[in-house]
């Protein structure tokens, strides 16, 4: 089955999403990989390592991507007749998705978590009611069949190919819906290991009263040399910025061990973290949902336990 | 300048919704109330419309049922509402749901439309860039800080790993994530007003659709079934005594992170 990937350029590489969509599209055929954005060798290496055997390149520059790109897309789809055409969760991602969905008259499945190409017609899962039910969707109009996939859902595996051909994506004509122009970007960087890729994470909600009170989840971070997240209700609160927010609408983790401080534990969040290998939770609260899916649960007041932890770790 | 928002009512999310056993759809009971992601959208539009001696109109597809959550939105301070309401949506897509609302804001020649980044009970998180693209608009997608400009909008834009300022000239399409702003309180002068405000519900034909361009029909894809996740087995819990702590100590020795 040929399959496209979407990716885009971090800082670090090909964005984590596109090696994740590599894996699963490796499954099903020669994957090849449309690029949006500023590229480089390392980068081109790195989609190669991953699988892609072709990667189609399209320059922006300083314009926002998704416009350019879909039209860019949907060239090369007439051209190439790819079955699939897979978008991880990042916000280009999803613009891109949605315009070219729009741009073809073909549905696109977001959220996915799997993809059953074995089906026909090609049957797509979620999850719903954070994470409680699973809905099977299948695709009832031609292809392409769009879908956004959810972070993790598929395991980044390099399998040391070669690095990929790269070509000149379709160009494109210049459009109102093209007018959007990066004027600035701003890289907000935060002390420790990224959360998405953290081996430890200690996570603070609501009950944690105070944002000066995210100290102590920090220090503790540093001595375990966790990540830090935190929930959807104290992001909206102002009290930790958006990128460290983990949830349906925040980012997806899966650590060996989640340690989730003053949080009650609403679908939203637990959505984003209940793949965690180990689920430490501290609540006052008996009755919190968070108590459902933890290993170990303590009913307790954050603001006596953490500090006694503090110290037995010999901060 | 004015401004076109888009809105949804969505069964009260105090009570988990449930879904219909054979369509699979969601049940939509007559009182649904307003997604309150909308309330920044909403917010953001007022502002803009004040800054600019504007006006605000809503725009929704769904059961309009009481038209409680719309009036909550014109409670706030939006000037009017266009819901298409009609039977034969039921079972629309994202696809579809863009489309219509695409048609219905066509007809209003807005400056700027507004949406949020999702709704809460279906968050498919692509319906605005559907609606972008079918009206040829700039989308300048979840942001986090809106401001015009004059002959444009500059937003914040957050990324993966920070944020981006970017901006677009009008007319242009604005996806505004939560927190962007505090959307304010109805007053009890908005609420009272908010019922006399003109609500206008076209059908599917009225925008100029058939009934299977929309719906079940009009969707390419369908929902075949749904099942329970495996359940995650909850562990040990233990009431702190002033010792917990060591428990915590435990475990992370036993999951080898100390």
């Amino acid at each position: 089955m040929k399959t496209l990937v979407f990716a885009e350029g971090t800082p670090t590489g090909p964005s984590a999403s596109s090696l994740e969509l590599l894996a699963k599209a490796r499954e099903l055929g020669d994957p090849s990989v449309f690029f949006a954005g500023e590229g480089s060798d390392a980068i081109w290496a790195a989609l190669g390592a991953h699988g892609a055997t072709t990667v189609h390149h399209l320059e922006t520059a300083d314009s926002l991507p998704a416009a350019s790109a879909a039209a860019s897309m949907a060239a090369l789809i007439e051209a190439e007749a790819p079955e699939l055409v897979l978008f991880g969760p990042n916000p280009t991602d999803r613009d891109t998705a949605g315009r070219l969905s729009a741009r073809l008259g073909v549905p696109v499945i977001s959220n996915a978590v799997d993809i059953d190409a074995s089906k026909t017609p090609i049957t797509v899962t979620n999850e719903i009611l954070g994470g409680t039910k699973l809905v099977d969707t299948e695709f009832t109009a031609g292809s392409p069949h769009l879908v956004v996939v959810r972070p993790k859902s598929f395991i980044a595996t390099e399998v040391g190919g070669e690095a990929p051909t790269v070509t000149a994506a379709p160009a494109t004509e210049d459009g109102p819906a093209m007018s959007a122009r990066v004027i600035e970007r701003h890289e907000e960087a935060s002390a420790g290991p990224k959360l998405t890729e953290a081996d430890v994470i200690v996570s603070g909600g609501r009950g944690m009263g105070a944002p000066e009170n995210f100290e102590i989840i920090e220090r503790l971070a540093g001595r375990l040399g966790a990540a830090v997240g935190a929930t959807r209700a104290v992001v909206d609160a102002g009290w930790v910025p958006y990128s460290m927010q983990v949830g349906q609408t925040g980012k997806t983790v899966k650590p060996n061990v989640y340690i989730a401080c003053g949080i009650s534990g609403a679908m939203q969040h637990l959505v984003g973290m209940k793949d965690s290998s180990v689920i430490i939770a501290v609540n006052k609260d008996e009755e919190a949902p968070i108590f459902g899916v933890a290993d170990l649960g303590v009913v307790g007041d954050v603001h006596n336990v953490l500090p006694k932890l503090l110290e037995a770790l010999g901060e | 300048m004015k401004i076109a928002v888009c809105v949804k009512q969505i069964p009260d999310p105090a009570t988990p919704y449930s879904l219909d056993p054979e369509t699979h759809l969601v049940q939509r009971p007559e009182d649904q109330v307003l997604d309150d992601t909308d309330r920044y959208g909403i917010e953001v539009a007022l502002q803009l419309a004040e800054a600019s001696e504007g006006s605000v109109v809503l725009v929704s597809m769904g059961p309009a049922g009481t038209l409680q959550g719309i009036r909550q939105a014109l409670a706030m301070g939006a000037d009017e509402a266009v819901v298409v309401s009609d039977p034969a949506l039921r079972g629309s897509d994202a696809l579809v749901t863009a489309r219509v609302l695409a048609a219905a804001i066509r007809r209003l020649d807005a400056d700027v439309v507004i949406a949020g980044t999702e709704s809460t009970d279906g968050y498919s998180g692509v319906v605005p860039q559907q609606v972008a693209e079918l009206l040829d608009l700039p989308a300048l997608t979840f942001a986090r800080k809106v401001e015009a400009t004059g002959d444009g909008i500059r937003i914040e834009r957050q990324t993966t790993t920070g944020y981006d300022v970017v901006e677009a000239p009008l007319p242009v399409l604005i996806s505004v994530t939560a927190g962007a702003v505090e959307p304010r309180y109805p007053t009890f002068k908005g609420i009272m007003q908010a019922k006399s405000k003109t609500v206008e519900q076209p059908t599917v034909a009225d925008l100029g659709m058939t009934p299977d361009e929309v719906g079940l029909d009009g969707s390419g894809q369908r929902v075949i079934e749904v099942r329970p996740a495996p359940a995650r087995s909850a562990g040990t819990k233990v009431v702190d005594d002033g010792e917990a702590h060591l428990a915590i100590v435990e475990a992370l020795e036993k999951a080898k992170v100390i």
